[in-house]
């Protein structure tokens, strides 16, 4: 009667391990390579004080609990929030600065080599400098770690940059041209972005791997990171899997914000999505009038020269120059449009999947809670079913497993208890950074702008003398 | 369904051949044109004191094909061999605002009403653009028409103006078209007949030259010109959309998206006046490519008239040899010469002025280009400006 659900609960039991009060608790249930999943109860225990292990690649290291742990790992958990908020607000100026520069081709490895520099006043690091060389798939890692960590407790972890397999193919064959060149600086961009926005998250910054991946000038190689590897097809079954799942659960929502919120994410997607889309149209239809505005130059140069009144010949070749200028205006204004507007969409479009993300492992988390009551109640009925029969010891293992489930349901119940509080918390901080994040983006874009106009008014206005000269 | 009658907007817009209407003795314009379906129908008004017109002041509705009656008649009379015929005006093309407006009418479902209130405006004032367009262009075509000493006494030009009856110009039957198509195809022949003859005249040699050269040049120029306008209305048009999706953002009560939207909407406002400009451009390139191919028409002429001229001489001199038909042959020399004569004579004059006045509409719209772009820069910088700082 216990093996078959019990293996699966146990599979999926959440076994954190509980730390000093400063780093968050480690998570890797919905780890596909998690080759322990399975064994978690013949793991021994672990001293609750010990420090967190640093999961290095692929297998993390569980420590599960028994019952006996509950209370004070509650204590932890009430902790640290309010902690983070305090320091949170503390932190109004955020002294970090990050650059990802120099990518590079390393041998016939796909990844390009990038250099991390890192500038802060922070305590939190060794030093306040730094600069180490990191592979693309190093940052893919590092966001898998953070992931299988911090979801799973309602954090909105930052998406890191999709790989491309298209893209990258591309730049291994070693192609020069324009839209590799274009490519190797969108994913430069897009890192750096990345990396800002983690270091952002009050909760991650101080997360030992993060600490790592900033400072130290070795990394552990990263291997499940690639796209067709085994653990990636894992990790796209396990997504499948996932929304099926979602499909199935159908919660019980007592928090009218939860719900309205959640609605509110759906649209924002469905508009973010759109708009997107027009603002990567605008980007191509700008390229296109570069490109034409330069045909047309020098086709005025050549009927300037064709031109047989003197006048009107030089005018059609300062035209044909202005144009010129004009065209390279478009130019910057095209990638002013993509790097600032369009990117950022991109990256918010993939941050709203992250927020809907932890909105399931919320449901998640319920479901969890929901089926540990329902063993509770099953164990109970058991127990009442043995007392009629005669079989002591039997009836003392139904009483033991009876508590057993009442300290999961307390532990479920508690769970989902955090997993709301840090969403609310994390919503409210994302929304107070999208705010924050899509006002200097507009600003920037605004002044981009205005200096277009200006450029192009010198223009005209040198031509203007030329156009009135001939006579 | 849609008129015109905006005479201040047509200053604007009738720039391509400028001191047209200076005669007051002939004036001629365009002030209304109506458009029911394929069919445009311009009222053409006119105000004269010469008295070979019945009244002084009449107006008539014409459509296209009317204009196009009045143009070919006028390329097939002789005696204008030797001048420079105003090139006819093009169809009124309403094929790229329509086929917008149908893929609009498909994609309604789809799309929320204010946006589709918003393209639908849209497509109207591009609609009403090319009206606007069209209706210049027939205009200049008589303007030039008015303006010239000899083509003005034009006996079919008076009866165009004047004959409030439906002229009942038959379409060109499918015989007629392809008559006309071969004769295009032998003229382009004639191309190589032009470059072939030698030419005796210094000034006629420059000209020859100089026109085979820039005619192709400017048939480029127009071209490249008119990819770069599509191009932007192109951007205008993602700023719309992107417009119209903030709208729907901005019911998410985020003051951010909602000054944003105001930048896209002025920022597409502007790119549509940028692109109207450089319209004048390609106008201006595209009524050029036109009336450069009216000037190689008569260099076409005056060639074969040399080449008449020369042919006649040949004859003249094999039947002087053979003995007989010498006073035929004497007489067709004769005539030959004189046409060629008088083609050279009238050729150079219309040749001198046409440059004139080409090199004067190009500085006008070059100029007036010029002052709208710079016009237009700066209230986009304004705008940019005052939103950055109300923003900080």
């Amino acid at each position: 009667m216990e093996s078959p659900e019990a293996a699966r609960l146990s599979a999926e039991d959440i076994s954190p391990s509980s730390n000093g009060p400063k780093a968050e608790p480690m998570l890797l249930d919905d780890d596909p390579d998690d080759l322990f999943a399975e064994a978690t109860e013949e793991v021994s225990l672990d001293s609750p004080e010990r420090q967190p292990i640093l999961s290095d690649g692929p297998s993390p290291v569980i420590t599960p609990v028994t019952p006996v742990m509950i209370s004070s790992r509650a204590d932890v958990f009430d902790r640290s929030p309010d902690q983070d908020e305090d320091e949170e607000e503390n932190r109004d100026t955020f002294d970090i600065q990050i650059s990802v520069s120099d990518p590079e081709k390393v041998g016939k490895d796909v990844c390009d080599s990038l250099s991390l520099c890192l500038q802060t006043s922070l305590s939190i690091f060794s030093r306040d400098e730094v600069c180490v060389k990191r592979r693309f798939s190093d940052f893919l890692g590092l966001h898998s770690k953070l992931a299988s960590k911090y979801m799973h407790m309602g954090y909105i972890v930052p998406p890191a940059p999709e790989k491309s397999i298209v893209g990258m193919t591309k730049v291994k064959v070693g192609k020069e041209d324009l839209s590799s060149v274009e490519f190797v600086e969108k994913r430069r961009s897009a890192l750096e972005r990345y990396l800002l926005r983690t270091v952002k998250h009050p909760a991650l910054l101080k997360d030992p791997d993060v600490l790592q991946f900033l400072e130290s000038s070795e990394l552990p190689r990263a291997v499940s990171t690639q796209a067709l590897s085994g653990a990636g097809i894992l990790r796209m079954v396990n997504k499948a899997a996932d929304a099926v799942n979602k499909m199935t659960i159908k919660m019980n929502e007592s928090d009218a914000w939860f719900e309205e919120k959640q609605q509110q994410f759906e649209n924002l997607d469905v508009q973010l999505r759109k708009l997107h889309a027009s603002v990567e149209s605008l980007v191509c239809h700008r390229k296109e009038l570069s490109v034409n505005t330069a045909s047309f130059a020098k086709s005025a140069a050549m009927l300037g020269n064709s031109e047989d009144h003197t006048a009107l010949s030089r005018a059609l070749s300062q035209l044909a120059e202005v144009e010129e200028k004009i065209d390279q205006l478009h130019q910057d204004q095209a990638c002013a449009d993509f790097y600032l507007i369009s990117e950022l969409l991109g990256d918010y479009v993939r941050l709203i999947t992250a927020v809907k993300g932890v909105f399931d492992q919320r449901m998640k988390t319920w479901a969890k809670c929901q089926d540990a009551q329902v063993m509770l109640q099953r164990k109970r009925e058991a127990e009442a079913k043995l007392q009629h029969a005669n079989k002591p010891d039997k009836l003392q293992q139904a009483k033991d497993e009876i508590r057993e489930w009442e300290g999961k349901v307390q532990q479920g119940e508690r769970d989902f208890e955090q997993i709301s509080k840090n969403i609310r918390r994390e919503v409210g901080r994302f929304e107070k950074d999208r705010v924050k994040d899509f006002r200097v983006v507009i600003i920037k874009y605004l002044e981009s702008l205005v200096h277009t106009q200006q450029q192009m008014i010198k223009y005209w206005e040198a031509f203007l003398p030329e156009a009135k000269a001939i006579a | 369904m849609t008129s015109i009658s905006e005479d201040s907007d047509k200053e604007k817009v009738r720039s391509v051949s400028v001191d047209l209407n200076n005669d007051a003795s002939l004036v001629i314009d365009i002030p209304d044109a109506l458009c029911e379906r394929d069919k445009v129908k311009f009222t053409v008004h006119t105000k004269t004191t010469l008295s070979s017109f019945q009244k002084p002041e009449f107006s008539v509705p014409r459509q296209h094909e009317e204009f196009i009656w009045l143009h070919d008649t006028i390329v097939e009379t002789e005696e204008y061999a030797g001048l420079i015929i105003p090139p006819a005006p093009p169809k009124p093309d309403f094929e790229g605002p329509r086929e917008k407006m149908h893929k609009l009418g498909e994609g309604e479902s789809s799309m929320t009403k204010e946006e589709y209130a918003k393209m639908k405006q849209e497509l109207e004032a591009e609609y009403l653009a090319v009206f606007k367009k069209t209706v210049q262009v027939h205009e200049v075509f008589l303007q030039r028409l008015s303006s010239h000493p000899i083509f003005r006494k034009d006996r079919n030009f008076q009866i165009f103006l004047e004959y409030d009856q439906d002229l009942s110009v038959r379409r060109k039957n499918a015989k007629e078209m392809f008559g006309g198509f071969f004769k295009n195809m032998v003229k382009s022949a004639d191309e190589v007949l032009i470059s072939g003859v030698k030419e005796v005249d210094e000034f006629f040699e420059q000209e020859k030259t100089f026109l085979l050269d820039y005619s192709s040049k400017i048939k480029d120029a127009s071209a490249k010109a008119e990819k770069m306008t599509r191009s932007h209305k192109n951007v205008a048009d993602d700023y719309n959309h992107i417009s119209g999706a903030l709208n729907s953002t901005a019911a998410d009560n985020n003051t951010a998206f909602k000054k944003t939207i105001s930048v896209c909407v002025l920022q597409k406002l502007e790119d549509r006046v940028a692109s109207d400009q450089e319209l004048k451009l390609t106008e201006l390139l595209r009524y050029y490519t036109r009336d450069i191919q009216a000037a190689k028409d008569l260099l076409y002429r005056r060639a074969r008239a040399l080449a008449d001229n020369e042919n006649s001489n040949k004859a003249l001199d094999k039947a002087r040899l053979k003995g007989k038909d010498i006073a035929q042959a004497e007489e067709n020399q004769k005539q030959c010469l004189q046409k060629f004569d008088k083609l050279s004579e009238s050729g150079k004059k219309e040749l001198t002025s046409f440059k004139a006045r080409r090199v004067v509409a190009f500085r006008k719209n070059l100029i007036e280009m010029t002052e709208l772009e710079i016009k237009h820069a700066k209230v986009r910088r304004l705008k940019c400006c005052v939103f950055s700082f109300k923003r900080n």
